[in-house]
C-alpha cells in the first residue's frame, strides 16, 4: 500500500501497524464488512415479504392455502437454523443444476447420482465452472440470502399474523358495517394498524438477524468472523512478512464493537419508527402522544 | 416471440461458450494449513500445494482455479460438484477412499508429532489436541489418549498455549515453524508417528479421466525432480524426498 512498506521488519511500530492493516487479506477483511451489511440490506426486505405473504396465507379463508401458510411457519420454525443451512443451500443448489441438466443435456448418457457423487454435465453447472471465482461467490451469496429469507421470513410471518389478529375486532366490524369488502378492509384497517402490534416482534427478528450473520460461513462465504479467525491466528515469519502471536481476541473485540456499534444504531431507528406508526392509534402509546400535544 | 428468440440466442451462446472451453478445473484447498496451504499477505492462496497445484495444470494443460473450502465441509462439497479437485494436506487413508479418489501421493507419507508445553508428558494418558476428520484425530482416539478435536489446526495450538490440552497431534511439517517461533513455549514430545499414505490430490470417483490426467503430471514431475525441488523449497533441505523409480526416499 504505502512505499515504505517493502521491509516491514525494519519500521517503528506506528508504521508496522500502517503496512500491516493495508494488506491484501485486510482488504478482504474490510469488504467483509460491507457484504454482511448488504446482505442485511438485501435480507431484511425479502424476509418481510416471505414473512408478509406467509402471514396473508395462514389467513386466507382458501384452506389448501392456509395449510400451506401454516405448514411453512411450522417447519422453518421447528427445524434448527444449522441443519437448514447444511442442507437445503446443498438441496437448492443441486436442485437448480438438476432442472438446468434436464433442460440443456439431451446428449447425456450417465446417471446424475454415481454413490455420492452428484454429475451432471458442464452445461448444466450453476454457475459454469468457466465462470470467475466472482460469479460463484455471487452465486453463493444470493443462495445466502434467499436461504435467510426463507428462515426469517418465517418468523416473520408468525410475527406478522400474531399483529393481524392483535388488530381490535371492532375495528374490522366497523369496516364491514361501512360496506367495505374483505379485501378492502385488509388493506385499508387491518394492514395500517398492525404494524404496530408487530413492529416488537420485528425488531426483536432484527436484531437475530444481525447476529445470525456468522452462519454465512456455513455456506462457504468469507464473513468477519472467518477472516477475523483467520488473520488473528499465529502468523510465522516463513509465511508473512507480518508475523504476529495469536491475535485471535483483539479482532473478535473489534468484530463486537461493530455488532454492539451496530444493534444500538439498530435500537434507536426502531424506537423512531415506532413513535412514528403509534401516532394516532387507537392504543395506549397513541393515545398518550395524543393527550401530549392536547395539553 | 421477440423474447422467446433472445432467450434462445442467450441459452445457446452460453451454452457455446461452455462446451468451447469446458476444461476449467476448480481446486479446492483450506487456505489454513501452512506450509501446505495458506492465504499469504496479498490474499492468495499459496504454499506448496499452490505452486505443485499450478504446475500439474500446466502439465495436463488444464486451466485451473483455486477456491477455498472450510475443512469440514471439504469433501461433501467435492462430491456435489462445487469444486473439481482437493488439495488440501489430506492424506490417504481407507476411509477417505470409500468415498472419494485419490491420485498418487505428491507428499510422501507424513510423520505426525506431539508438541506439549513442557518435556516428559505422557502422551498416551495426556488430554491432546487434534483437527476435526483427520489421520491424527483417529490415532488419537485409539491411543488411549483423551482426545479433544478443532475445527481448525490454529485452534488446536491455541489450545496447548491456553492449557485446555496438554499436547497437540499434528503434521511435522505444521507445527515446525510453530515450535521454532515460540521461544521455548512450544516443545516436541516423545518421537514422530508415520502415519498414512502420503498426501494425494482427492477426486470424485466419477471423475476417471481426470484423476489419470493429474497421476501422469505427478508422475512426471517425480520423475524429472522438479517435485523433489519444491518439497526441498517448502519443508527444507532434510525432508523426504522421491527417489530414481518415483518411491520415497529419505533425505540427504
Amino acid at each position: 500500500m504505502f512505499s515504505y512498506c517493502s521491509d516491514p521488519d525494519t519500521l517503528e511500530t506506528f508504521r508496522w501497524f500502517s503496512c500491516y492493516l493495508t494488506t491484501g487479506v485486510h482488504m478482504s477483511f474490510y469488504v467483509a464488512f460491507l457484504k454482511v451489511l448488504l446482505l442485511l440490506a438485501i435480507t431484511a426486505p425479502v424476509a418481510l415479504a416471505f414473512g408478509f405473504a406467509g402471514a396473508m396465507a395462514a389467513r386466507s379463508h382458501f384452506l389448501p392455502l392456509r395449510w400451506l401458510g401454516k405448514v411453512y411457519i411450522a417447519v422453518v420454525r421447528g427445524v434448527p437454523d444449522i441443519a437448514f443451512f447444511l442442507f437445503f443451500v446443498i438441496a437448492l443448489d443441486q436442485a437448480v443444476e438438476y432442472l438446468r441438466h434436464k433442460m440443456l443435456c439431451s446428449g447425456w448418457d450417465q446417471p446424475i447420482r454415481q454413490g455420492s457423487d452428484f454429475v451432471v454435465c458442464q452445461a448444466a453447472k450453476m454457475p459454469l465452472s468457466t465462470a470467475p471465482q466472482f460469479i460463484h461467490e455471487t452465486y453463493g451469496f444470493f443462495l445466502a440470502v434467499i436461504t435467510f429469507a426463507i428462515v426469517f421470513g418465517a418468523f416473520a410471518a408468525n410475527v406478522l399474523f400474531g399483529g393481524m389478529r392483535a388488530v381490535p375486532h371492532a375495528q374490522l366490524e366497523t369496516a364491514e358495517a361501512y360496506g367495505m369488502s374483505n379485501r378492502q378492509t385488509f388493506w385499508r384497517i387491518l394492514v395500517p394498524q398492525m404494524w404496530v402490534y408487530a413492529l416488537p416482534g420485528l425488531s426483536n427478528l432484527w436484531m437475530v438477524l444481525i447476529k445470525a450473520t456468522p452462519l454465512l460461513f456455513l455456506l462457504g462465504i468469507e464473513d468477519i468472523v472467518y477472516w477475523a479467525r483467520e488473520l488473528g491466528g499465529t502468523k510465522t515469519s516463513k509465511f508473512t512478512s507480518y508475523p504476529h502471536g495469536d491475535w485471535r481476541m483483539w479482532y473478535f473485540l473489534v468484530l463486537l464493537i461493530f455488532y454492539l456499534a451496530f444493534t444500538r444504531v439498530s435500537e434507536v431507528v426502531l424506537e423512531r419508527v415506532m413513535v412514528r406508526l403509534t401516532h394516532g392509534q387507537a392504543t395506549s402509546g397513541g393515545e398518550t402522544q395524543r393527550k401530549a400535544v392536547v395539553q | 416471440m421477440k423474447k422467446l428468440i433472445l432467450g434462445t440466442a442467450a441459452l445457446a451462446l452460453t451454452a457455446g461458450m461452455a462446451f468451447a472451453q469446458d476444461n476449467t478445473i476448480r481446486m479446492g484447498t483450506e487456505g489454513a494449513y501452512p506450509p501446505y496451504n495458506f492465504i499469504n499477505d496479498a490474499g492468495e492462496v499459496d504454499g506448496f500445494e499452490r505452486e505443485v497445484g499450478d504446475e500439474l495444470c500446466k502439465r495436463a494443460e488444464l486451466t485451473c482455479e483455486w477456491v477455498k473450502n472450510d475443512w469440514d465441509s471439504i469433501i461433501p462439497n467435492l462430491v456435489s460438484g462445487n469444486y473439481d479437485t482437493i488439495m488440501a494436506g489430506m492424506s490417504i487413508t481407507d476411509e477417505r477412499e470409500e468415498v472419494i479418489d485419490f491420485t498418487q501421493n505428491y507428499y510422501p507419507p507424513t510423520a505426525s508429532a506431539y508438541v506439549g508445553a513442557a518435556e516428559g508428558l505422557d502422551v498416551t494418558s495426556a488430554i491432546v489436541a487434534a483437527q476435526t476428520a483427520t489421520i491424527q484425530a483417529g490415532y488419537i482416539a485409539e491411543s488411549g489418549a483423551t482426545l479433544v478435536e478443532f475445527a481448525t489446526p490454529e485452534e488446536t495450538v491455541a489450545a496447548v498455549r491456553n492449557g485446555e490440552a496438554d499436547a497437540v497431534f499434528a503434521d511435522l511439517d505444521y507445527l515446525v515453524p510453530l515450535v521454532e517461533e515460540s521461544g521455548g513455549e512450544l516443545v516436541f514430545v516423545g518421537d514422530a508417528v508415520p502415519l498414512g499414505g502420503g498426501i494425494g490430490m482427492g477426486l470424485r470417483e466419477s471423475d476417471t479421466e481426470l484423476r489419470d490426467k493429474f497421476d501422469a503430471a505427478i508422475a512426471s514431475m517425480k520423475e524429472d525432480g522438479t517435485l523433489n525441488t519444491l518439497l526441498k523449497k517448502w519443508f527444507g533441505e532434510d525432508t523426504q524426498v522421491y527417489g530414481e523409480d518415483g518411491a520415497a526416499a529419505s533425505g540427504s
